[in-house]
């Protein structure tokens, strides 16, 4: 017992070998895979530490006005925000109140209050360039859309899904394993090389209706691979999570049970027992510090976020792993690779930002069908791909990108069912609001048409001129509208949805999709899957890091997250990070440590 | 009986001692050519099987420099330094020394040791892992020149000598409770078992009940079935019966139940808390897969203190709730408070979340620890054979006195439990007794 006090002391020496900026999922892969390879690993996080003892305490955890409305977990703006604006000519102004997107803080990041969709992506979604131009030619791409493959292959990242699916404990039922088909599950979906390490969480009454209905139209039905823990799960790194109980707090909550996968949960218990790994919180990077040609990382400058003193750490390899906006906002202010002009399509930092089109519509059931939306989880529900799979023939369609429809009923709490009273345009006060709210509330569900967004030239990441944070630097503008590609896509989906209400016994049906000319509306809650902005690729000139997501410019930076997405697919961002987290810490184990330098020659 | 059988033994263990002093003094344990890696591995195990460190190493303080507080109604001990510090610590000690002292009761000064030190139960260990242990504590344990608190027990009752006559009649000779203990049984895996637990593990200093002359009322398997058929409430948990017991005792404990519970703190069966979870996160996570299962495969072989009717799952409870008849008293509070991680058919999930439904520490005829873990809550621990802990949040700014006996009661009564009501005087009682704990707060997990 006297040796583990000693030994503490040598583990916080002041260099590590490595430094990551960012405490969520993919720091926390990054930092439990280096450690694994026998190197001292310090992770910076802006935000306080967070415990399930804490901020999960059942029953106070399930507070919705806490949690979902006050917006406990997520990022404090008074500190740092960014600038937002529809069109290059017009003027940014800060996002002053979260309401589009909600980015985490503290320990966990959005790994804490994500709900747990937990897809693979598709071969297609990797090669997306490449496919679209062998199928349909090059004049199929809209002339301002920066279509890109991401340069790694799904057969070459398919051990880290694996990987990512055991560490998160991951419930979902295959439907290939090595060639063969083993079950129900999405047969559109990539071969697999081993089951989910859980079965399928359950249906919920309103998914096994849409379950019901959407086959006998005749489209492929499946179950939203989730990281809730569908049983008891003890992952290989020895950490446990509880069983979901459907109590519906996964998004915006840290769930009491352990059952929805985080990397507080999942990953932290095993590393911070790990005397070579440090966390220190409250700590906000300012700058990557470089050497004095700019091709090496020397370490960063943070600011501790409680006493505002300014401090240096230095390291041989630095992983910046925090939230999209902030990899990217990191790099433009460590002045790190060349930021993107679109006026003559220059740069590459800040360049293929994108979004996820998602539109929610609702369907009514007879009064004597009860549609239990109190009940739900975060990462279940029911989906079908058929107009997402890379099979399916957009020539005709004439758009690029898919989206699944689902119903993800993730337990609709008292506030948001009082919010959505009986529907759009209906009563907001009076006896007719509450008659239609409870109507609403009992027999009606939500269908989501959960789609991809591409990239285009004038939609980008910069440095605003005008608004600066709290630590003096000028925040992120992000220039962002939706497009006709994506809206053509989204109506075409969304208006699938007619047959399967009607299968299901609809009495009344709303469907709700993106319209031609519609302004990205940032005060509108849609969903916090950015990405793009240092992108992965093959050319220094389209993207800032490389396959392995080394970057371009300084070979002992990597940049791990949704930020190296060249462009948006259908389905949520998270196990995409994780495997290329995995993938990226399996090359640097595996060449980089060995070799230190350019791992692709640009 | 027992003060007969051991006194006329005196004349014994003086011979012992004498003829310990004698060898040991040539015994080249400080000659650094004798002191092997594995000798002194071998040490530092006997130290985890012997959680010297659960006394002697204060949360707040270096490794082994004692200072680890027992409140007694005489006043306040504090344990002492064992780090080999030659002031304050036992630097000077002898291997004579140190052997007389862990197995004797004996300080080198000659005056006896408060009976708060389980010699009675180091006893037994055998001459080999007394050596191992003293090496360790000579050769690899930082010295600490620090010393504990000084015990506010008044005179005349921090006079020493009278200890001596506690011993006498208390504890036994190394010979008599080394023999005793082998003799138990010839298989060599629940030989290992005896020796463990009644030995170095000390499981007896809790789970055995004690005399009013505060000695444990047996000391080995073959005393009768006494021997840890519970110890009473300390620190305001209930220590259960480690005997076949059906309902309140390991009677549907199985040998991996026991193997994993004191490995991880966590199995299916049950999930440690209160007094245990120190004992885990210090000792028993770290002791051998071979010696845990000598442990489990030993205390099997405990007959029941007392005949209880079997357990039997009684489903009629879990019916009733998915009904959404909540018209027991007790019942929906359970539902509203209790249920989303035990269940409504109480039985839990798995190593997570315990189940209630057939819980001995529920059923024990005396509500402490069922009170006391709803009142204050409890997280197991990140160990390394189990990194995750879990916690169980505090109700007790939820809870009147009334509504916890009706919850207390309601668990005690479910699933077959059959465990008689608590009344909300004792509730309140409870409340206060809990509340006078002067239990160290840990601070949260961090999962």
């Amino acid at each position: 017992m006297a040796e583990n006090s000693h030994t503490s002391s040598t583990a916080t020496s002041p260099k590590p070998d490595v430094l990551i900026i960012g405490a969520g999922w993919a720091g926390s892969i990054m930092a439990k895979e280096l450690t694994e390879a026998g190197l001292s690993v310090t992770m910076l996080e802006r935000g306080k530490d967070h415990s399930t003892a804490i901020e999960g305490t059942y029953p106070k955890s399930i507070d919705e006005l806490r949690g979902a409305v006050r917006k406990r977990l997520f990022q404090k703006l008074a500190h740092s925000s960014l600038t937002i604006r529809n069109k290059p000519d017009q003027v940014a102004l800060p996002y002053r109140q979260l309401a589009a997107f909600l980015p985490g803080e503290g320990v966990g990041g959005a790994g804490l209050h994500w709900s747990g969709c937990h897809f693979r992506a598709t071969e297609d979604d990797l090669r997306l360039r490449s496919n679209t131009i062998e199928r349909y030619g090059k004049t199929f791409i809209p002339e301002d859309m920066h279509l890109q493959d991401y340069g790694v292959t799904y057969q070459e990242l398919e051990p880290f899904f694996d990987k990512a699916e055991k560490i998160f404990g991951t419930s979902g039922q295959a439907y290939t394993v090595n060639g063969r088909i083993v079950g129900q599950g999405n047969v559109f979906a990539p071969d697999r090389s081993d089951h989910f390490p859980l079965p399928a969480m359950e249906d919920t009454y309103s998914a096994s209706l849409f379950r019901k209905a959407a086959a006998k139209v005749g489209y492929n039905p499946y179950s939203i691979p989730a990281a809730n823990a569908s049983q008891p799960y003890t992952n290989p790194y020895g950490c446990q999570m509880g069983p979901c109980n459907f109590c519906g707090y996964c998004s915006g909550y840290a769930c009491y049970l352990y059952s929805k996968a985080s990397p507080n949960v999942n990953i932290l218990p095993a590393l911070r027992q790990n005397p070579r790994f440090k966390l220190i919180t409250q700590a906000n990077v300012l700058e990557i510090l470089l050497d004095g040609d700019r091709k090496k990382a020397t370490g960063v400058r943070y600011v501790n976020t409680q006493t505002l003193t300014e401090h240096t750490l230095t390291a041989d390899l630095v992983i910046l792993t925090a939230f999209q906006l902030h990899n990217v906002h990191l790099l433009l202010t460590s002045g790190i690779g060349q930021p993107y002009n679109p006026a003559d399509q220059s740069g590459t930092v800040g360049r293929n930002f994108f979004y996820q089109t998602i539109t929610s519509s609702r369907v009514w059931l007879p009064k004597n069908t009860f549609s239990n939306q109190f009940v739900g989880a975060g990462g279940a529900g029911v989906a079908i791909d058929d107009f997402n799979q890379p099979g399916f023939d957009r020539g005709p369609a004439g758009f690029i990108g898919g989206s699944p429809l689902w119903v993800n009923q993730a337990g609709v709490k008292p506030i948001t069912a009082a919010i959505g009273a009986g529907g759009k345009g209906k009563a907001r006060w009076g006896h007719t609001y509450k008659t239609e709210m409870i109507e609403q509330y009992q027999h009606s569900l939500g269908i989501e048409a959960h789609g991809s967004n591409m990239s285009y030239r004038d939609v980008y990441l910069d440095l605003d001129p005008t608004w600066r944070n709290a630590y003096g630097q000028p925040m992120l503008r992000m220039t962002f509208t939706w497009k006709d590609n994506d809206i053509r896509m989204n109506q075409y989906v969304v208006n699938k949805l007619q047959d399967i209400a009607n299968e299901m016994g609809a009495t009344r049906t709303q469907l709700n999709s993106l319209q031609y000319g519609q302004a990205f509306d940032s005060r509108i809650y849609q969903t916090t899957h950015l990405g793009g902005g240092a992108v992965m690729g093959d050319s220094p000139t389209t993207s800032v890091v490389n396959r392995y997501l080394q970057s371009w410019d300084v070979s002992n930076l990597f940049v791990i997250g949704s930020s190296a997405f060249p462009q948006g697919m259908g389905y949520n961002p998270t196990g995409l990070v994780a495997a290329l987290a995995y993938w990226s810490a399996h090359h640097i184990r595996t060449s980089y440590l060995a070799n230190p330098g350019p791992m692709v020659q640009a | 009986m027992k003060a007969t059988r051991h006194f006329p033994s005196y004349s014994a263990i003086i011979c012992v001692l004498s003829l310990l002093l004698g060898v040991s003094r040539h015994h080249p344990a400080s000659a650094e050519d004798a002191i092997s890696p594995a000798l002194i591995e071998a040490g530092h195990y006997q130290a985890i099987l012997g959680d010297c460190a659960a006394c002697h190493s204060a949360s707040n303080r270096p490794a082994y420099s004692g200072g680890v507080p027992f409140t007694l109604p005489i006043g306040t001990l504090y344990a002492s330094n064992i780090s080999p510090d030659p002031i304050h610590g036992i630097g000077t000690y002898s291997e004579a020394d140190f052997s007389r002292a862990v197995r004797q009761g004996v300080r080198k000064d000659g005056s006896p040791l408060y009976p708060a030190m389980p010699y009675p139960s180091y006893a037994r260990m055998s001459g080999a892992d007394i050596h191992a242990l003293y090496v360790y504590f000579h050769n690899h344990v930082a010295p600490q020149a620090i010393s504990p608190p000084a015990n506010t027990i008044k005179w005349p009752l921090s006079i020493r000598w009278p200890l001596h006559i506690w011993r006498w009649l208390f504890s036994p000779s190394i010979k008599a409770a080394q023999k005793r203990t082998q003799s138990e049984f010839k298989d060599p895996i629940l030989s290992r078992g005896a020796y463990l637990v009644e030995g170095a593990g000390h499981c007896g200093a809790c789970h055995t009940p004690r005399s009013i002359t505060l000695n444990e009322k047996a000391q080995t398997a073959a005393d009768g079935p006494l021997f840890l058929s519970g110890g009473g409430v300390l620190e305001g948990w209930v220590v259960p019966s480690l005997r076949q017991e059906n309902r309140t005792g390991l009677g549907r404990w199985s040998e991996e139940n026991i193997v994993e519970f004191l490995q991880t703190g966590r199995t299916p069966a049950g999930v440690g808390f209160g007094g245990m979870t120190p004992v885990i996160t210090h000792s028993s996570h770290a002791f051998s897969e071979s010696d845990l299962h000598a442990i489990a495969r030993y205390l099997l072989t405990l007959a029941p203190a007392q005949k209880e009717t079997l357990w039997v799952y009684d489903p009629s409870t879990a019916q009733k709730l998915r009904k959404g008849d909540l018209s027991q008293t007790g019942a929906r509070l359970y539902v509203d408070r209790c249920a989303a991680c035990h269940r409504t058919d109480g039985t839990g999930y798995g190593a997570v979340f315990p189940p209630l439904a057939g819980n001995p520490v529920v059923m024990t005829s005396d509500p402490t620890s069922l009170v006391h873990i709803i009142l204050k809550g409890g997280s197991s621990k990140s160990l390394p054979t189990a990194p995750s802990a879990f916690t169980m949040p505090a109700f007790e700014d939820t809870f009147n006195d009334r509504e916890l006996a009706d919850l207390v009661s309601f668990i005690r009564h479910s699933w077959g439990n059959k465990a008689d009501p608590v009344s909300d005087k004792t509730i309140h009682t409870l409340r206060h007794t809990i509340n006078m704990q002067e239990t160290p707060v840990d601070p949260p997990p961090k999962n």
